[in-house]
Order: structure tokens, then sequence, then C-alpha cells
């Protein structure tokens, strides 16, 4: 018996890994596991197959060639495989992966995301059996010495945000996981959940440890029917395995976690919305302060955290804080998960050090367009953050030095496109996405968002540049300034961008 | 379906009763009330609010304003096919604008098909994406979609 491993990631599934796991079933001595992916997604589907060696890798197979693979069953043919082109060795010694530093996502594509006791074998729960050893205060003290920020975006110090709440007085506090990963470029969260859901919760367990917290809940986004109903499943499993419920891991301590799906709000992204959202209310963001760390769900002390900032901890905990902290640069420690999107030519997961280049990303790992033709744009995180020029394209992924330069990493959704892009359409688009995304609430943002959509389309429709730039440049100041969130905060990035370093977009009559 | 002379429909409301029975009453349960109820039912009806505003002790304006703050929730019942097109930016770097727009001029016709933007199914490696009756599909053409869900004839 040989075992086949055929991701079940949505985005594997959605260019036919479900069609390739059914015809390889029927086969004699064929054993088929769904695991995550590697995030190699443009081989995708990518079928793994057990050898002696190692997992050789396939990809991007069809359902036509079950046959084929399953005749392969237990050997590592390097020389006469019929499955060339598809064929690709060892799936470790792949350049792409190799290159990379899996800390956060060494799991991912390895795994059976429904078993514990896989999750276990591949070194899970060595964390929270650490954490659980430790006094709440000592495992913050490992996260704070990780250097530790939150991935959703903000970047800000996650070892600070315990401590605030351990602190805070209140007999209930929680942990809030965000998975509402709305922006366009980005699906690590979702990936790894599908393909790595243990490693959540156990993030989840050692947070609320820390900090005091008995009651966890997962926000994920109904756009990622997968990641719920994998999430759902594993935490069952953690309750049958006793690693969530009234005696975690037989410490005495006591967590369980709850999964809420959102409704199709992008703005569910941002900390209070959501909050307002898991209590049941329209997702309007609230004003800040207070901080959801002293007033969050429900009014008590919370600690929001991204998916991946979440899933990073068990490796802190196990390997140690300053271990991990060995890695990336200045205040950028550790690695950070990139997402390589849009027109690429290999477009995938890229965990790395902090400090790798765009460049690096966009044109080592990512061989380049998908298109064949030159690169002319990158957006960096997101719908709210900036579009880069070529001539930006060497600064390094570290949160200071992006933002010095005007930009900004956000949850490291990197979106490539090619010189076929019309920067002044983008910049259009900002505005648009911000008019039926915005919750709302405040009027910079509500209404900055339409004026602003209207002045570009006037720049669109050949208007005079000298008479709408300062205009549009009003609009955008009064939604950075005035804006109560992230959202009409930031929305001006992109259009900023696009004007500033590709003006000749914006030249009237050129359309 | 037996209707009263006040527009009530007793056997939907019944329904949504009971399905909505195993939470706790409290306005956290809301949302996953109204997904099951859109879930079971297809969609949220103006009845549906009134009965869920009486279970949770809201007002009728708050639920409608929850119903209708979300893209999610439809308020009358959905057409049996849907569709559904990434217009997020990584998808416009594959062509999703014009695809969308081929999109829509496919299914003009359809009465019995609707289409609609979404904003990133997080599929952003292998776009353009979208969903045919909920099935993700990447690197798609209108081709692809007019196989799976062929367009009405006039």
């Amino acid at each position: 018996m040989t075992t086949f491993y055929v991701p079940a990631d949505t985005a594997a599934r959605s260019v036919g890994a479900d069609e390739v796991a059914a015809a390889l079933a029927p086969f004699d001595g064929v054993r088929v596991v769904r695991t995550g992916s590697r995030g190699m997604l443009w081989c995708e589907p990518l079928v793994e197959v057990d050898t002696p060696a190692g997992r050789v890798g396939y990809g991007p197979v069809t359902p036509a060639d079950a046959g084929a693979l399953a005749q392969l069953a237990g050997i590592e043919p390097a020389s006469g495989n019929p499955l060339r082109p598809a064929y690709l060795g060892l799936v470790e010694r792949q350049p792409f992966l190799a290159a990379q530093r899996r800390l956060t996502t060494a799991r991912l594509g390895v795994v059976d995301p429904s078993d514990h006791a896989d999750y276990e074998q591949h070194g899970g729960w060595t964390g929270v059996r650490r954490a659980l050893a430790l006094a709440p205060d000592a495992v913050i003290a490992e996260v704070t010495a990780s250097g530790l920020r939150g991935r959703g975006g903000a970047g800000f110090p996650s070892g600070v945000k315990w401590a605030t709440v351990a602190d805070a007085a209140g007999p209930e506090k929680y942990i809030c996981a965000n998975g509402d990963e709305g922006d366009s470029g980005t699906y690590a969260d979702r990936m790894l959940i599908e393909g790595d859901p243990f490693a959540l919760i156990e993030g989840m367990l050692i947070a609320g440890y820390a900090v005091g917290a008995h009651t966890g809940v997962v926000y994920l986004r109904s756009e990622y029917p997968d990641a719920i109903a994998t999430l759902r499943c594993a935490v069952e499993s953690a309750r049958a395995a006793g690693v969530l419920g009234a005696d975690v891991l037989g410490s005495g301590f006591a967590f369980d976690v709850d999964v809420r799906v959102g409704a199709g709000a992008y703005i569910c992204g941002e900390e209070t919305s959501m909050l307002e959202s898991i209590e049941g209310r329209r997702a309007e963001v609230r004003a800040k302060p207070p901080i959801p760390a002293l007033h969050g769900l429900f009014g008590r002390p919370t600690v929001v955290n991204n998916i991946l900032t979440l899933a990073t901890v068990p490796t802190i905990l196990a390997d140690g804080g300053s271990a991990y902290a060995a890695h990336g640069t200045d205040r950028s420690r550790g690695t950070q998960v990139f997402q390589l999107a849009g027109n690429v030519a290999r477009g995938g997961l890229v965990e790395v050090d902090f400090g790798v280049t765009v460049r690096e990303l966009v044109e080592g790992f990512g061989g380049g367009t998908r298109s064949g033709r030159p690169v002319r744009a990158v957006q960096l995180g997101g719908p709210l953050g900036g579009y880069l020029p070529d001539s930006a394209l060497d600064l390094p992924m570290d949160y200071e030095a992006l933002a010095a330069a005007g930009f900004m990493l956000g949850h490291g959704g990197i979106v490539v496109f090619d010189d076929t892009v019309d920067m002044a359409r983008q910049a259009r688009f900002a505005m648009e996405f911000c008019v039926k995304e915005s919750c709302g609430k405040c009027t910079p943002c509500r209404i900055g968002s339409q004026r602003g959509m209207e002045s570009l389309d006037r720049f669109l429709a050949g208007a005079d540049p000298a008479r709408e730039l300062p205009i549009l440049e009003r609009i955008c100041t009064t939604m950075a300034k005035g804006s109560l969130c992230a959202m009409g905060q930031l929305t001006p990035m992109p259009v900023r961008s696009a004007l500033t370093h590709f003006p000749e977009d914006f030249a009237g009559g050129r359309r | 379906m037996s209707t009263r002379h006040d527009g009530v429909d007793p056997e939907r409301e019944a329904t949504v009763r009971a399905l909505v029975a195993r939470y706790a009453v409290h306005r956290t349960a809301l949302l996953p009330m109204l997904h099951d109820v859109q879930e079971h039912l297809g969609y949220i009806s103006r009845q549906d609010i009134l009965t869920l505003a009486d279970v949770l002790n809201l007002s009728i304006a708050d639920v409608h304003g929850v119903v209708s703050f979300y893209t999610d929730f439809r308020t009358s019942p959905p057409p049996p096919h849907r569709i559904s097109v990434c217009r997020g930016e990584a998808c416009q770097a594959v062509g999703c604008e014009a695809l969308y727009a081929a999109t829509l001029t496919a299914y003009r016709e359809s009465v019995d098909t609707e289409v609609t933007e979404v904003f990133c199914l997080g599929n952003c490696a292998l776009g353009p994406s979208g969903t045919a009756d909920g099935r993700l599909l990447g690197r798609l053409t209108v081709d692809r979609l007019t196989a799976l869900i062929p367009p009405a004839r006039a």
C-alpha cells in the first residue's frame, strides 16, 4: 500500500484536486490522504507519492494521469518517467520550497488536517505543553522576546498586547482570532486553517493561558467554506482528545474555542468591527480608545490577533523566543508568510525571514509575470496598500523601511501587474472598493470615497490634471486624517502611490 | 402553504423558531441564526426578521439593520443558479474585469441565473476566480461557466 497525498486546499480544488483524488482512489495499492497545500500553487493539483527516498511530487496532474501515477507507487523513477513534465522530484528539494524558512507554515501540505495525532507526530502540542509548565507571565516574556508583531497588518508587538490584557482586571477575558482575510492577494490564513488548523488552536490555547482567558472565538469569512469546515472538525477533534475543554492536556486549565462565520463584509477585518459582528450587530467600527485589550468583546479585555500571529506562537514556545528572534531585521523579527498573487508565473506561499526584497519575491520566487510581459506595478498589503513601481522593488520587507518609503506590508499579500495595467483605473478601483465596503459610520470614509471615485472618473474622462488633482488631493487628506479606522485612513494610499509613481496614467487626454 | 389574513405564514414561523431554538437567547446568536435561516429557507423574509426580533427581544429595526448591513443575507428567494466573479485586485491583474463583463453579457437573458461580483475568494494565485453554484473555480473563463451552467435562450 502506497500513500498518495492530494491537497484538499481550496486553491487546489479550484483546479481539479478532488477529481484527481477520486480518480486515484479506486486503484489497488493506493491510499489517498487529503492534506493542505505546500503552497506551490501554480503546480496544483500537486500529488505527492510516498517513496523510500521521501515524497515525490507530480504537478499539475489531471484525472487522466491517475493510472500512470498509481503504477508509480513506491518507486522514485528519475528517468523514463511517463509523467514528465509533471514529474517534480522530491518535493522538499523544490527550489521554491528549499529557499524558504518555514516556521509558521512548517506542516502545511505535510500533515492530515483532520488528524490531531498526525499533528502531534509533527511537533504539535509541544509549545502548549511547555507553556502550561511555565507561569503565565513567563509565557508572555517568551512572546515578547521573540519580537513577534501582529501579522494582520498593524504590526503591533504581540507580547505588549498580551501583557495589557493579562494586567487588565476582569472576571472574563477573550481571545479573538481574526480570520476575516478580505485583502485581495492574501490567502495565508485560509491555507493555514485548511492545512494545519491545530496550530491555530494551539496558539489560542497558549494566548488564553498567558492572559487568563478561557474562551476563544475564531472569526472566519463566509467566502472560506472549506476553512470553516476544516476548523470546526479540528475543534471537535481537539475536544474529543482533551486538548480543548475543562482540563486542557490534564493541566487543570480550561479553554474552549467557538468558530463564528462572517457574512460578506470586508470591514470585519478591522478588529473593532469584527467584535461588533461577533456580538450580533452591524459591523460598524468603534472609536478607539478604549482599545480592545481593555474593552473588547462584550466590553471585556480581549486579545485580538491575526490567524498567522496566533499560529506562530506554538513554534515560539516550543523553540524559545530567542530562536525566533534570531531571524529577520532590526525591529521586524522572525519570518513573514508572503503570498504571491495576480499576474505571477509561480504564485504561492513564501515564508522567509524579514529583510527579503520585493524583487527577490516577485522575480526570484515568483518568476515574473504569468503573461510573460514586464512587471509594471506591485501592490503590497492589499486594497489599502500602495502600488510599487519597478524602482521600489529593491525595498526590504521590514515594517519600518516600508513605512519610511510610504508603503506597508499589511498581511503580506503581493499582487503583480504587468505593463498593460492602467494605474488610473486601479486608483479608481481603490475608491470604488471603499464606497462598497465602508461601514458608513464616519463621514470622511463614507462620503470621501464616493467623491474620490467621482474625481477619478473625471480623470479617466480626460479632465485637466491641473484642475482635478487639488480636488483629489483634498479628498485623500480628509479621508486619511479624518477617518475612524484603517479603511478610510488608508484607501488614499493606493491612490496617492499611483499618482506619485505613475503620473503618466493620469495625464489628460491619454485615453 | 397556508397564509393567514394578516400575511403571516405560521408554518414558516414555526420552522424558523425550531431552527434557532438551540441558541441561547443573546444577540451574539443573531448572525448564526440568520445563517441558519438562509441555509434552510434560502432567504430571510420580512416575517423572519419579525420572528428573530421576537426570539431575541430586539427591535425589528435592529434586526433589519443587521440583515441589510451584510452582503450575504438576501431578502428574496435565490434563483436556481448563482455565479459570482471575483473583482479583487489580484484577479484584475489577470483580466477579471473582462471576464465579469462577458459573464454578465452571457447570462443577460437568463432569468434562472444570478451573476454577482465578489471581492476575493482567497484564490489569488490562480485567478481569475469565481464560483458556479457554490463551487470555486480557478483560472476561470466564460466558456467554462457556460459549460457548467448553460445560459437560458430567450
